[in-house]
């Protein structure tokens, strides 16, 4: 490479670095569709088996709705969560982005950008179909779609520092979701209030506000954890 | 201060160090405990209300604090190692994190035998309870980071990213599952509504909550103390204390083979 070329690279902007791990991140996703497909089945089969056993009574159904779609929506970001990281750490060109001139920050967050889009988004679409098959209240979709909206970024940014602390580990998996849980209860806990809450025909913003503070927050500290972490695993 | 705390940066003072008050720290806890104890089981005045099943907050009390306290304890050990690239903080950490986790276990274990004659039941989703049980998860995750890793350094850097991110977290935790204890059940036999002890209650618990905290202390201090040694055991001053303490090495080593 010139120097020319090297001088260009460094001087990229924040924005242009952003756009182009972003793309890449989506252009490799769309080559393996089954990343995009297999957690979207996981969570419509999860969400299957919750009426075969618990019985088919559309009350205790919608009781139970948002518990469930929002329970699912975390085991099925849990399980996509591994590939935010791991295949890029395997072929060693996570190493060669955090050697790059540019902050760990930006790029962090490109790729958790990246992440929702390829995880969260098809999650929120297809929630309303779900939410047909519980019998979920009718007043609640409204919620229901502004709380995925709100809360799943935050379960991609809170899951990408477990991802990043357990991708130099040999077997993961199981530790990422033991401590990465425990750190989506708020998230859980406020999603489905306020879609209980819309259910009864109260007004649920003060919910909708708390969710939108965690994701702000956890949108502006968790690129800065996961940087740390990923100093950490690939030392 | 800084030149006052200087030297025990080096694992080999801070080891010689601990080793020397372990054994005051410890007769203390075991002359606070036992008094404590005694005092608080067999002589203090059984509760109006509860009878003698509220003796057990002797223990319980100070155990739930003590696993929050363990918990700061731990984040700003954490929080020194990652600043200040301060390997011992590191070993403290990691000395702290099962202790804590063991008195959680018992703030939950101490309570539900309380609960059980109290509210006829072990377990109730009560926000205090569930963020204690929270609480439990997250010492889990810690350590369990914390093995994961054959690199100890490492180790404890990841642990340390784990346990700020908790720290962080276990505000916004406490206050998301004390609200949502609210939202959906209404006020049952959850508030304890603490009345003012009396002294007769009030000595006792002091002398045990002293003794569980020095415990702790104590515990913390030999894990620290194996650590230190775990981490620098290709050091000259470990292997020389080794030997010294175990009188026939080469033999040992001859049989074996």
């Amino acid at each position: 490479m010139s120097n020319e070329q090297n001088m260009k690279l460094a001087t990229l902007s924040y924005r242009a670095v952003f756009s182009l791990v972003l793309k890449r991140d989506l252009t490799i996703a769309m080559r393996h569709k089954d990343d995009i497909i297999n957690p979207l089945l996981f969570f419509v089969i999860v969400i299957t088996l919750f009426p075969l056993g618990i019985g088919p009574e559309a009350q205790t159904l919608s009781r139970i709705a948002p518990g469930i779609i929002w329970v699912a929506a975390l085991l099925a970001t849990l399980l996509s969560l591994d590939r935010l990281f791991k295949s890029d750490h395997d072929d060693g060109s996570l190493e060669q982005m955090l050697l790059s001139p540019q902050p760990v920050f930006i790029l962090v967050l490109a790729k958790i950008v990246a992440h929702w889009l390829i995880t969260g988004l098809p999650l929120i679409l297809i929630a309303p179909l779900l939410a047909v098959l519980l019998h979920l209240n009718e007043q609640s979709y409204g919620a229901l779609m502004l709380t995925l909206l709100l809360g799943t970024p935050v379960l991609s940014l809170l899951g990408a520092i477990g991802v990043a602390l357990t991708v130099g580990i040999k077997k993961g998996g199981v530790l990422l979701s033991l401590l990465v849980l425990p750190l989506y209860i708020p998230v859980l806990i406020f999603a489905t209030s306020a879609i209980d809450t819309a259910a009864l025909g109260l007004p649920y913003s003060g919910q909708l506000a708390i969710i939108a503070a965690l994701f702000f927050g956890s949108l502006t500290l968790a690129p800065f954890a996961v940087a740390a972490a990923l100093k950490v695993s690939t030392s | 201060m800084w030149k006052w705390l200087h030297p025990y940066a080096n694992p080999e003072v801070s080891y010689h160090f601990t080793g020397k008050i372990l054994p005051w720290l410890s007769a203390i806890a075991a002359i606070l405990l036992l008094i404590g104890i005694v005092w608080a089981l067999a002589f203090a005045p059984p509760d109006y209300q509860q009878g003698d099943s509220f003796r057990i907050f002797y223990v319980h009390v100070p155990a739930a604090s003590l696993s929050m306290g363990i918990y700061l304890g731990m984040a700003i050990a954490a929080f020194t190692s990652l600043v200040w690239q301060f390997k011992l903080a590191d070993a403290t950490a990691a000395a702290m994190a099962p202790v804590g986790a063991v008195f959680t276990a018992i703030a939950l274990i101490t309570g539900a035998a309380w609960g059980k004659p109290m509210w006829g039941t072990w377990w109730i989703w009560d926000a205090r309870l569930t963020s204690e049980l929270i609480l439990l998860f997250l010492y889990l995750g810690v350590i369990a980071l914390h093995n994961a890793f054959e690199d100890k350094n490492l180790a404890g850097k990841a642990a340390g990213i784990l346990t700020l991110v908790g720290s962080i977290n276990l505000p916004i935790i406490k206050y998301s599952v004390e609200w949502w204890n609210t939202l959906h059940q209404g006020a049952t036999l959850s508030k304890l509504g603490k009345p003012s002890m009396s002294l007769e209650m009030l000595w006792p618990f002091i002398l045990c909550f002293l003794g569980f905290a020095l415990l702790a202390g104590v515990v913390i201090c030999i894990r620290f103390r194996s650590e230190i040694l775990n981490r620098n055991s290709i050091r000259p001053w470990v292997r020389t204390l080794v030997l010294a303490q175990t009188p026939l090495p080469t033999n040992k080593s001859t049989e074996n083979n």
